[in-house]
């Protein structure tokens, strides 16, 4: 089918409704200013509340539809997305990447130009490459949610790490935040680093020196590849998961074993950390690697507050991606 | 008897130093003079205002025929050519099937010969099928007409095979095209490693896959005394590595492309696959480093490493679109534009990179306008200020990073053995 050229040119960048947002996509917190960071966390905040019930539902999306297109594997935050336009009153449909055009050699692009000529508002996109929801947002006129994207950003989850040290910390500024692990191959690192980053944190990146690029400096991060002599002065501690799928060559460091002994977390290290320390994880867990049962289980782990909080960060992003002012309760503006 | 003057253009020929205003005249396909004198011609061109200069040679290009001739075929790249200026070209052996028998390095001239455009010299596989295993049949490859050999589009990875190709090659008075770069380093990467690299989440090619494979290198054409032609070199590393090994006096040349002196890394921030080439674009200081290298004779020769692809290949995820963009149509344009305008080298010496220097290391007879050589020309305006637009491109292909982009200096006209043919 012909690709509407003259069509996708008028849709960029997706207007602007409102002076308070810079734009509906949410593509990755890079190119969002603190200023908008904070005030998607306050979008969140005063979403918290109908989040995590169900007894209540806004109207505020009624009559939109959001598109979930998962072209990559995901549990928690395609339910959690699900759920966020649910509760804000959309309809959703989920676009089961498996089933679809793209494994009959269609690119991504048109699948989306096709989905969108059924009249869709908001489409939600994880995909395996770097790039592929911004390839999208320039081809298409609904506005574009980043449900994470190869090794680029995860933003809805930088923001809701973001939100679950707000909520237990009170603050970000000032505190001293380390991302442990497999930072190269980490999207959740990255949009991670640009949030905190840009909410005043101090952060560091800690793992082995073949999975933590040098280059992080250049974005005002501190590296370390000892994680004992950083420990006991951390607030909070990201602890990341080794993106096996993402190595390629040979392996980037020699063993599990070794890996873990260097750079778990553990309940000996836990006593070596400070006594409020927060304990995070974006999930999926991979017990005893590089987190063991009595930290993630256990009293300092933040790890289902971070899934409850991705709720109300979701609806947060899609009020916005629907177009409503900040704090909008009604009729889009 | 057909003669052609071309009357009172600034003749700028690095081959025998001469730049002035002169008249070139021409017999029967070959050059007669180059002077004050103009003699009754059967035709003429009116130069003024205009350089004329020994017809442009592009020494690395790809013309995907036979195998992919919705992207490109040995015509089209032919038309592509003259409408950019240059009267040569020398095409890549990574067809499908490979470019790598005398039968087949027959028949790219005879496609050459029936397109009746530009010369189009025929590039021999280094190794049968370019898979880097043995040497392909490079003595029957040389009486059919190859002028080189290289594995292009892959490297030559094998250290002792190289070796071999360099020895082998050597027998010929032919020169082995190198495409540098280690294919452990080089891993899935989709652009140059570095601080851009990471922010995008791509993977990273690093400076190192190259460097470390033109530093082998060099040290095997000391050890056999062949000649290595390193091809689009890209970072400061392998600039610095060219430079001490001639000054060594290893026979080695080097080559860059239009983009690795006008773009960087930053260019794909916006994730678009018209910035995917191989080598990738690398930082600000290679840029500087292939600028330098021009200057001060590091680098040979420019040539742009034409690399057509059909639309919708080129419209993939970025990690997913293949390497490469054209750049017949745009090359003489940037060169001017970019080089020789800010200062950063001469005409004359801009003119060498694209003539003479490319004819010496293909032992073609062509690159100079001295009487009795074949009359192949190259006629631009320096002045004249245009607009890329990829849309009028004679190219069967659209993958052009410059596309939109406002150029001071553009080809008028181009003699092919005798013949006058327009760029537009």
């Amino acid at each position: 089918m012909p690709r509407t050229r003259a069509r996708a040119a008028a849709a960029k960048p997706a207007e602007t409704p409102s002076p308070a947002w810079s734009s509906r996509h949410l593509l990755g917190l890079q190119e969002l200013s603190g200023d908008e960071i904070r005030l998607l966390l306050r979008q969140a905040a005063a979403y918290r509340e109908l989040a995590v019930t169900n007894a209540r539902k806004s109207a505020l999306l009624k009559g939109r539809l959001v598109v979930t297109m998962f072209v990559e594997p995901s549990t928690r935050t395609k339910v959690s997305f699900n759920l966020a336009a649910r509760r804000l009153g959309a309809d959703t449909l989920d676009f089961a990447a498996g089933s679809s055009s793209l494994s009959k050699g269609e690119t991504l692009v048109d699948t989306a130009l096709n989905i969108e000529a059924m009249a869709i508002d908001i489409l939600v996109v994880r995909h395996p490459a770097s790039g592929a929801p911004e390839l999208l947002a320039r081809q298409v006129a609904s506005a574009v949610v980043n449900a994470g994207d190869g090794a680029h950003e995860h933003p809805t989850q930088g923001l809701l790490d973001a939100d679950t040290i707000l909520q237990h910390k009170g603050r970000i500024d000032g505190l001293r935040v380390a991302i442990v692990g497999d930072i190269l191959h980490s999207r959740v690192a990255r949009s991670n680093v640009w949030a905190l980053t840009k909410l005043g944190a101090e952060v560091w990146a800690c793992g082995p020196a073949t999975l933590v690029p040098d280059e992080l400096r250049d974005f005002g991060v501190r590296i370390s590849h000892d994680f004992d002599a950083i420990l006991p002065s951390l607030d909070v501690v990201n602890m990341l998961r080794i993106q096996h799928e993402r190595i390629k060559g040979p392996p980037m460091f020699p063993s599990i074993r070794e890996y873990a002994r260097l750079f778990g977390f553990n309940a000996a290290r836990l006593r070596k950390a400070k006594k409020d320390v927060l304990v995070m994880h974006p999930g999926p867990l991979n017990r005893g690697v590089e987190i063991t049962p009595e930290v993630a289980d256990g009293p300092r782990s933040a790890i289902l507050d971070q899934v409850s909080n991705g709720l109300a960060v979701r609806m947060a992003v899609l009020h916005r991606a629907a177009g409503f002012a900040p704090f909008a309760t009604g009729d889009a503006s | 008897m057909s003669t052609l003057l071309i009357r009172g253009g600034r003749v700028v020929d690095p081959s025998t130093g001469k730049d002035g205003v002169a008249n070139v005249f021409v017999r029967d396909g070959a050059i007669v003079s180059v002077g004050d004198k103009a003699p009754k011609a059967s035709e003429t061109f009116d130069a003024r205002g205009l350089v004329v200069c020994p017809g442009l040679i592009d020494m690395h290009v790809h013309l995907r025929e036979p195998g992919k001739e919705e992207e490109e075929t040995i015509a089209s790249g032919s038309a592509a050519a003259i409408a950019g200026g240059f009267t040569s070209v020398a095409a890549m052996p990574n067809t499908e099937p490979a470019c790598d028998s005398e039968a087949q390095v027959e028949f790219t001239l005879l496609q050459g010969r029936r397109a009746n455009l530009a010369n189009v010299y025929p590039i021999g596989a280094v190794s049968k099928g370019r898979k880097g295993e043995e040497l392909a049949e490079i003595g029957q490859m040389v009486r059919g007409g190859a002028v080189a050999f290289s594995d292009d589009g892959s490297p030559v990875h094998n250290a002792a095979l190289m070796r071999l190709a360099l020895e082998y090659a050597a027998m010929f008075d032919r020169c082995v095209i190198q495409h540098s770069e280690d294919p452990n380093l080089f891993g899935c990467g989709c652009m140059h490693e570095g601080k851009v690299s990471v922010e995008l989440g791509l993977e990273g090619i690093p400076a190192a896959a190259e460097e470390s494979m033109i530093a082998r290198d060099i040290i095997l054409a000391k050890l056999t005394g062949g000649h290595l032609h390193a091809a689009h070199i890209s970072t400061r590393g392998s600039a610095e590595q060219i430079r001490r090994g001639k000054a060594e006096g290893v026979r080695v040349t080097a080559e860059v492309t239009p983009h690795h002196f006008t773009l960087n890394d930053d260019r794909v921030r916006s994730y678009d696959p018209v910035y995917k080439m191989n080598p990738p674009l690398r930082e600000g200081p290679d840029v500087q480093a292939m600028i330098d290298g021009l200057r001060d004779g590091t680098i040979d020769v420019i040539a742009c490493d034409h690399a057509p692809h059909a639309t919708e290949e080129k419209e993939l995820e970025f990690n997913e679109a293949p390497f490469g963009v054209i750049g017949l149509e745009t090359t003489l344009g940037l060169v001017l534009t970019f080089l020789v305008q800010p200062g950063h080298i001469s005409l004359s010496r801009a003119i060498e990179t694209m003539t003479v220097n490319p004819a010496r290391i293909l032992r073609i007879p062509r690159g100079t306008l001295q009487p009795g050589a074949a009359a192949d020309v190259t006629i631009f305006d320096p002045k004249k200020t245009w607009t890329v637009d990829s849309s009028e491109f004679r190219s069967r292909s659209r993958n052009c990073p410059f596309d939109g982009w406002k150029l001071k200096g553009r080809a008028e006209a181009v003699v092919v053995a005798g013949r006058l043919l327009p760029c537009r």
